[in-house]
């Protein structure tokens, strides 16, 4: 098993949250930590890139749901790509689809954020 | 390796410790013919409910313990998770509102929409010792 860990990058403007390993109610905590760090600074052009994660549980998915209302407020969005069938499927059962960006990659964020602005 | 067996573990109520119980049921049920996908759906089912536990029932309190048994008969999986915390009111329960939960930033209450989703048979009891809750799957 592959410890959790974020890695973050900065590609043409857009902040970019790289998740490894599993992402549970134990590992949630880290992920809130670097989405609010992200908006505290003001940078809401977001886009988590889940290629690398192996598994999620809800409490995941909460953190997404606590922090997308202050990103769009602010006129960002936070959104996601690279996700395995597993991972998509646990957002797929909760509805996350219809409210949220999801790619198959991450170059397709990047250009709904530029056509979008 | 037997058609019945039963394998039990006490716990922690530590999130730290959802890992190792992961670990532990795709082990078992894996050594008994159970698809990828059903591994998968066991895992993340298994995990809400000891994540409701040790949120819940417990309230982070790591002193205390819950049990979880792994019974196979046959083609069926049964999982009872054990805990004398505080109990849930099942009746109390509707499926999460995305959307409304968003706009109000309220987290939770998807767990148990998951474990109903993604096991075939969930049942809860609790009494004043203890709350049992049993969900089972099915080998296809």
């Amino acid at each position: 098993m592959k410890t959790f860990k974020i890695e973050q990058r900065n590609s043409d403007g857009f902040e970019i949250l790289d998740l490894y390993g599993e992402l549970d109610a134990h590992t949630a905590s880290q992920l809130e930590e670097s989405l609010k760090n992200l908006i505290s600074n003001h940078k809401s052009n977001i886009i988590v890139n889940f290629r690398e994660l192996d598994y999620i549980a809800s409490a995941g998915l909460g953190v997404f749901m606590a922090y997308i209302e202050d990103v769009r407020t602010i006129g960002g969005d936070i959104k996601l790509s690279n996700m395995n069938d597993k991972v998509y499927n646990v957002f797929d059962l909760l509805g996350f689809p219809t409210l949220y960006d999801i790619f198959d990659d991450e170059k397709q964020a990047i250009n709904k954020f530029l056509s979008d602005s | 390796m037997s058609n019945s067996a039963t394998y039990q573990k006490a716990i922690k109520a530590a999130t730290s410790n959802l890992a190792e119980i992961r670990k532990f049921v795709a082990k078992h049920a894996r050594e008994h013919g159970f698809s990828e996908k059903h591994i998968s759906d066991i895992q993340l089912a298994v995990d809400e409910a000891c994540t409701n536990i040790i949120k819940h029932a417990y309230s982070f309190d790591k002193t205390k313990k819950f049990t979880i048994e792994l019974q196979f008969d046959g083609a069926q999986l049964s999982i009872i998770l054990t805990d004398k915390g505080a109990g849930f009111d099942p009746d109390r329960y509707q499926k999460p509102d995305l959307k409304k939960q968003i706009e109000k930033k309220k987290r939770g209450g998807m767990g148990v929409y998951l474990i109903k989703t993604l096991m075939d048979d969930v049942s809860y009891s609790a009494n004043s010792e203890k709350n049992v809750l049993r969900m089972s799957k099915i080998r296809s």
